[in-house]
């Protein structure tokens, strides 16, 4: 016991060290360090990750979720001199209907396979880089400025190697309805590969857009280490949507972190279903009148995935409604956290704030912790809370079966059913569509193994 | 040979033996009746011959249309042919009824080795059989019996028998909570499938429903036994004198 603590510890020096090396070469190398705006939040970003290290479970907000095999791991930053993946690899993982495609492979945007000549006037994608090496004062009044760094420790590292990553932005009244498709690969390297995503969209006032993070990977033990500043203005409409789908060697840290203006509505659809360990951290604030903001996820795990949602929902204006749904189905010796907190502060009367987690249970191994937490200051709100736990019902079973439908389709017919509450949450359109197929093939496959499972209960029946 | 047979049936639910040696011959073309006070066992009979797995038959064989019955999963045994409309359908929140109805259609078709109907074929067949039962088309997009009355529900499962087309229909106690303008409905859709092919089984505690679906058979099964067998007049003789008289008179006997 006292050996393998001192080794995990010497892990642990040794991947802060890995951090610091990378830190150091960075910001000699990296792109606006002449900035002094920017180099001071790299640094606070990593003086912060220093101070604190990585989460442990005695931190209220990680109870659920044991960060360690990150925290030991010395993940390298990949910044140049690797071999891009072939364009028919990325094709694999293209999304139909896309105003454009851009494509992330570990953490760098790769401009030959990106496409990007779709979008319509009013509305600028590109690199986050080149936007800071181009035009950095268009950044600088939003980037960093609604992130707590001080919250969360991946945040802040995430915040210390701020280089690459999306930047989105639509001008006033411009309506954009096709999705702006962002696909991050991690890639297969030597050892282990860190990347930190760092994306920022500004919807203008009263412009409209969807945004689609799509998380995918070729192969390799990687960590991708997200943050996502999304700025809705005044009125403007904005859905994004999250897919995870990396392999089971991945780790998957995001945080999405949601400013929204007067009677902005913004729509957060996480879809979880690769990788190791995920971490999917959703932050709006409803910082304008009216606002408007829906929190919907899926998320689904087998094997031994862990898969981890934060949400903290922040009501600082009156009038707001939020609307949290997230539900999870899990197999195997899956983990499953869902942890929703609101916070009405005081001014924000008339507050409508509703939270529902729902989840199935496909074996007795799986686990689910789900935890509501409201912290209400204001005296004239409405919130509601709600979880569930349970599992594909016997007696719909035995219905589907009684009319023909062999036991393993009427399973997945009732966990399609379950995942399509989330689905139908989603607007009609290219992004749903997309969402729809990955779902549709990942509860296929989950669903072949739930049904080996449920046979010796189902035989201990009639016993 | 018989639609239907089944010989000396025993069956035990929750270690409590509820059917304690059932004889029963259905030929095809003919609709019989179970009436029986409650907990006499015709729900359990039901579900049996749906092939629900946690009711365990501890003694006796069931024969349908020549084949082990009790060898057959419950959808193989609706594959085969055998339908039954449950007494209190199960709610499927998520799955439209139109997706239900022709997954459960194209799963039969399938092990029938006909082909895979597709939405365009399949909706003017379903259109025609939801007039018969007096159907709104809102029915369609709607999940399965969520949010249906008590007469919707059972209506939805003569839809659903309407559009399987078994050999065999079991109607477990439809009748139960129908007002009598939905009754009509149902018999009528029952009526207009039977045919001399196909057989029904109709369950049910009260006579009524008997004047709208005419049995060829009565049987009257009292505490796991079918006491006694007649012609549709046996029914109303129950109705005057009640089901005690019955199960004494075979105690009796």
């Amino acid at each position: 016991m006292g050996a393998s603590k001192v080794a995990s510890a010497t892990q642990t020096t040794q991947s802060l060290e890995t951090y610091a090396e990378a830190f150091s070469s960075l910001e000699k190398k990296a792109v606006g360090r002449e900035l002094p705006w920017l180099r001071k939040l790299r640094q606070e970003g990593f003086e912060r990750f220093n101070a604190v290290g990585f989460p442990t479970m005695r931190d209220e907000g990680w109870r659920f979720t044991n960060v360690s095999a990150i925290a030991h791991t010395p993940f390298h930053l990949v910044r140049d001199g690797h071999s891009l993946p072939l364009a028919r690899q990325i094709a694999a993982f293209g999304m139909a209907g896309a105003a454009c495609t851009l494509v992330f492979v570990d953490g760098r945007f790769a401009a030959g396979l990106s496409s990007l000549d779709k979008l319509p006037r009013g509305v600028t994608v590109m690199s986050l880089a080149t936007e800071l090496a181009k035009n950095p004062g268009a950044v600088e009044p939003h980037l960093g400025r609604y992130l707590d760094m001080q919250r969360d420790a991946f945040s802040a590292l995430n915040t210390a190697f701020i280089e690459d990553g999306a930047y989105v932005h639509v001008a006033k009244s411009v309506v954009t309805e096709a999705p702006i498709h962002l696909l991050y690969v991690a890639t297969p390297h030597d050892a282990p590969t860190v990347s930190h995503p760092r994306n920022l969209i500004v919807a203008e006032e009263n412009s409209q857009a969807t945004i689609v993070e799509d998380y995918v990977s070729l192969g390799g033990k990687a960590l991708c280490n997200t943050v996502t500043e999304l700025v809705a203005a005044d009125q403007s409409i904005v859905a994004h949507y999250m897919i995870e789908r990396e392999d089971e060697q991945s780790f998957n840290v995001s945080t999405l972190r949601i400013q929204q203006g007067r009677a902005a509505d913004v729509a957060s659809h996480s879809v979880l279903m690769g990788a190791a360990l995920v971490r999917n951290n959703v932050h709006p604030v409803l910082n304008g009148e009216g606002g408007e903001c829906l929190i919907n996820g899926l998320f689904v795990g087998g094997d031994r995935q862990h898969l981890d949602n934060y949400m903290l929902v922040e009501h600082a204006s009156p009038h707001c409604s939020s609307r949290q749904f997230y539900n999870g189905i899990l197999a195997g010796h899956a983990h499953g956290v869902f942890h929703g907190r609101i916070i009405v502060h005081k001014d924000a009367q008339k507050t409508d704030a509703k939270q529902t987690n729902r989840n199935l249970l496909l074996s007795d191994t799986a686990q689910i912790d789900t935890k509501p937490q409201l912290e209400i200051y204001a005296d004239d709100v409405k919130c509601t809370h709600g979880a569930t736990i349970g599992q594909i019902e016997e007696d719909a079973l035995f219905y589907l079966r009684s009319r023909g439908i062999d036991e393993a389709s009427a399973h997945r017919l009732l966990l399609m059913a379950f995942a399509n509450e989330c689905l139908d949450r989603m607007k009609e359109g290219p992004a749903r569509a997309h969402v729809d197929s990955l779902i549709q093939n990942y509860v296929a496959s989950v669903t072949g193994s739930a049904a080996i499972q449920a046979s010796p209960a189902a035989v201990g029946e009639t016993k | 040979m018989s639609l239907l047979e089944i010989k000396n049936l025993h069956v035990r639910v929750d270690g409590n033996q509820i059917l304690k040696g059932v004889d029963l011959q259905i030929d095809a073309g003919e609709v019989h009746s179970i009436m029986g006070p409650n907990g006499s066992g015709k729900s359990t009979l039901a579900q049996v011959l749906a092939r629900r797995e946690s009711y365990e038959v501890t003694q006796g064989e069931i024969l349908f249309n020549g084949k082990d019955l009790l060898a057959m999963k419950a959808e193989d045994a609706a594959c085969e042919g055998l339908f039954l409309a449950f007494q209190y359908p199960v709610e499927i929140p998520g799955v439209s009824n139109a997706y239900f109805l022709r997954s459960a259609l194209n799963a039969v078709r399938k092990y029938r080795g006909q082909d895979e109907m597709d939405a365009m074929d399949f909706l003017p067949k379903l259109r025609e059989k939801m007039k018969l039962l007096e159907m709104d088309e809102k029915f369609l997009n709607r999940s399965v019996n969520e949010a249906f009355s008590g007469g919707e529900k059972k209506r939805n499962e003569i839809l659903q028998m309407a559009v399987l087309e078994p050999k065999l229909g079991i109607l477990d106690e439809t009748d139960s909570g129908l007002d009598i303008d939905a009754l009509r409905i149902v018999a009528k859709g029952v009526n207009a499938m039977r045919g001399p092919d196909r057989a029904f089984l109709v369950i049910t505690h009260y006579q009524r429903l008997l004047d709208y679906i005419v049995p060829d058979r009565v049987h009257v099964l009292v505490d796991g036994r079918i006491v006694r067998s007649g012609g549709p007049e046996l029914a109303l003789q129950l109705e005057e004198t009640g089901y005690a008289t019955v199960g004494s008179a075979a105690g009796a006997a």
